[in-house]
């Protein structure tokens, strides 16, 4: 790509990864959440990798570094999860906002486990989304097969 | 007993995630952590077995929150789970040596338990179909897990029409929500009772039987089963043809017939013209197999047609207003056919698992003479072929009489007929097995196959005691009581009692 998309998407990547922080973070509060503040941080990788390529974006943010978010995110939804049960007496309560925090309405900091499991999605729904896109762009356009190195990378395979 | 439901889906969904994290000298340990938490779901389903509760997660009642429901049925299902799950994950410790990648396959298999388990113990139609889509997800990856081309290919034709499946049944779930304004069963159900059957709900009744006849694999719906099942590792082999298509097939659509929508006559005829078309096209279809593994797996759709023939004989019966006597009866050879199946299926499963690791192949012409080389593999392989067939000691033989003798009480004797021939075919078809595999000559490139030991025969003599001991389940009063009879009843009573008493 040219040096005017590169820098442009350099900067731009910054905007809207701070954008997606932000819609996780006031997910309890505007439209939005986990979800789709997590699509938003793995977009801005997207960005990234159409100016840049492939394996510009897989030494920034490497595939097994993303592996373990992924895991990190889904594990630390069900802890807060089974702190629900620990702490509240049943799965999921929001022991929280019920018992130790209620918070004011409407503020960022409020709502009690809502917030922590927004997070929580959002890291795993980001880097999982990132792993889809980067083991995608590892079969090129010009129908050609995709290299060891390329595979070994995000690494979905079996049999060896 | 409140705390443990949600540990049933908790738990694995928990060491998934974990599990993926130890790679490298760590693999032992996610080896260790997998099979304790198979066992840990065991005991905990053992546990909950003559029990019965809900649970409101996050404590928010009903029209808001989802809630689980644990009653006979759902501890039948998860008692299967439990028992398959174990025996597959102790029997995958040597067997998956072979892959790379262990510690993602232990994952997905457990997101695969954690699935079941949220199907079974749901109690809210929409929640029933999330989990339904972890554990189809899960599966679809392991079935293409050994990533060689007939896999891959084998796992796309699954997913395709998995896909097409979990659509159908989504499309019911609006419909059903259209109609009665709410996603918990036990809510449907009244609202179905107060209003009856309008064309919306018929229709969602069914996409329900297309979507999870489609999952259960029953004939016009069968043509993935036959490449997905034997294309799998043989653990997931064992465990698709196990449990699998009965907790997310036969299972939902029992469910949702007898304690949703109610039984009436024609749909009771559906199930039993899908039961008989099943077992007797795939047994026929199997016959006629040289690959181990594929023969296996057109027998499953054959048998499940046994389960699905008896259940709906006891919505017929149910639904003419029949003895409920008679209608119970079938019932309980059909889920304990359920119960057999799953044990003996996914023991014959690893037994062609064990074999093909031994000696390469899957073609049964290509083999012979192995029980001199095989001989413990052979025993428990011999054990579910005759209970598969149904010679008498075993347990097939009890549930298969049973369903015989329901359907000659409740007069329909050209079923019975069907049923005994149908499992001449498949003694005849397990013979075949027997011959080209263990006995006969041995050929000059299989001699020096060894015995699979350690893990792999534990896992198999486990199950091959069960296939023994639970002819005791029908045969001894008390735990017939305990672990098959509440079970039944919940279908028995929901397709006789009003509206009051369905309640969850």
């Amino acid at each position: 790509m040219t040096v005017i998309v590169k820098t442009v998407s350099s900067w731009v990547k910054v905007l809207i990864f701070l954008f997606g922080i932000y819609i996780i973070l006031s997910g309890h509060l505007t439209p939005g959440g986990g979800f789709a503040g997590g699509v938003i941080l793995a977009s801005s990788y997207v960005l990234l990798m159409l100016a840049f390529g492939r394996s510009f974006v897989a030494s920034n943010l490497p595939g097994s570094l993303a592996s373990r978010l992924d895991c990190l995110g889904a594990f630390l939804f069900a802890l807060i999860a089974i702190l629900g049960l620990v702490c509240g007496g049943t799965f999921f309560v929001n022991f929280l906002y019920q018992e130790y925090f209620p918070g004011e309405p409407f503020a960022l900091v409020s709502a009690g486990t809502i917030p922590l499991s927004n997070m929580a999605i959002g890291i795993k729904v980001g880097a999982s989304l990132f792993l889809v896109i980067l083991t995608l762009a590892a079969f090129r356009a010009e129908s050609q097969q995709p290299t060891e190195q390329d595979l070994a990378d995000p690494g979905v395979r079996g049999k060896e | 007993m409140n705390a443990p439901l949600p540990m049933f889906v908790a738990i694995p969904l928990v060491a998934a995630f974990v599990l993926p994290v130890l790679k490298g000298g760590l693999k032992p340990v996610a080896t260790l952590l997998a099979n304790l938490v198979t066992l840990t779901l065991l005991a905990l389903a053992v546990m909950s077995v003559g029990k019965t509760g809900t649970y409101a997660m996050g404590n928010w009642t009903i029209p808001l929150g989802i809630n689980l429901v644990l009653d006979g049925l759902s501890s039948l299902l998860l008692l299967a789970i439990g028992v398959i799950s174990a025996a597959a994950m102790l029997f995958s410790v040597r067997y998956m040596e072979q892959y790379t990648a262990k510690p993602k396959y232990f994952s997905l298999f457990l997101l695969m338990v954690a699935g079941m388990n949220g199907v079974v113990l749901s109690g809210d139609i929409f929640n029933l179909y999330v989990f339904l889509e972890i554990a189809s997800i899960a599966s679809y990856a392991l079935v293409g897990f050994g990533g060689e081309h007939e896999e891959l290919e084998a796992s796309f034709k699954y997913m395709v029409l998995g896909s097409v499946a979990s659509a159908l049944v989504l499309f019911g779930v609006a419909l059903v929500y259209a109609n009665t304004g709410s996603l918990n069963m036990a809510q449907i159900s009244a609202t179905i009772r107060q209003i009856g059957m309008n064309i919306g709900l018929a229709f969602a009744l069914s996409l329900f039987v297309a979507g999870f006849g489609l999952k259960a694999a029953l004939v016009p719906f069968h043509a993935w089963l036959p490449d997905a099942h034997p294309s799998a590792p043989a653990p997931i082999s064992a465990m698709l043809s196990g449990v699998l298509i009965k907790a997310l097939g036969v299972y939902v659509l029992a469910r949702l017939i007898f304690t949703v929508f109610g039984v009436s006559v024609p749909v009771a005829w559906v199930l039993i013209a899908l039961g008989v078309s099943s077992m007797v096209i795939g047994v026929f279809l199997a016959v006629g197999q040289w690959d181990f593994k594929r023969l296996l797996a057109y027998h499953s759709i054959s048998q499940m047609g046994y389960v699905v023939l008896g259940v709906g004989l006891g919505a017929l019966i149910l639904a003419r207003e029949g003895d409920p006597l008679w209608a119970s009866l079938a019932i309980l050879g059909g889920l304990f056919h359920l119960l057999n199946h799953a044990v003996f299926k996914s023991l014959l499963f690893l037994a062609s698992g064990s074999v093909e690791m031994a000696t390469g192949t899957r073609q049964l012409k290509k083999m012979g003479g192995l029980v001199e080389r095989m001989p413990y593999t052979r025993a428990t392989c011999a054990i579910a072929s005759a209970s598969i067939a149904g010679v008498p000691p075993f347990n097939g033989f009890w549930s298969k009489l049973i369903l015989v003798l329901a359907a000659v009480q409740a007069g329909f004797y050209l079923l019975a007929a069907v049923t005994v021939i149908v499992s001449l075919v498949t003694l005849l078809s397990f013979l075949k097995v027997q011959r080209y595999v263990f006995l006969g000559q041995l050929p000059e490139d299989l001699e020096r196959t060894q015995e699979n030991g350690g893990f792999m025969l534990g896992a198999m003599a486990f199950l091959a005691v069960l296939c023994l001991a639970m002819s005791l389940l029908v045969l001894l009063p008390g735990l017939r009581e305990t672990v098959l009879q509440p079970a039944v009843d919940v279908l028995v009573q929901a397709g006789t009692a009003p509206a009051a008493v369905v309640a969850h």
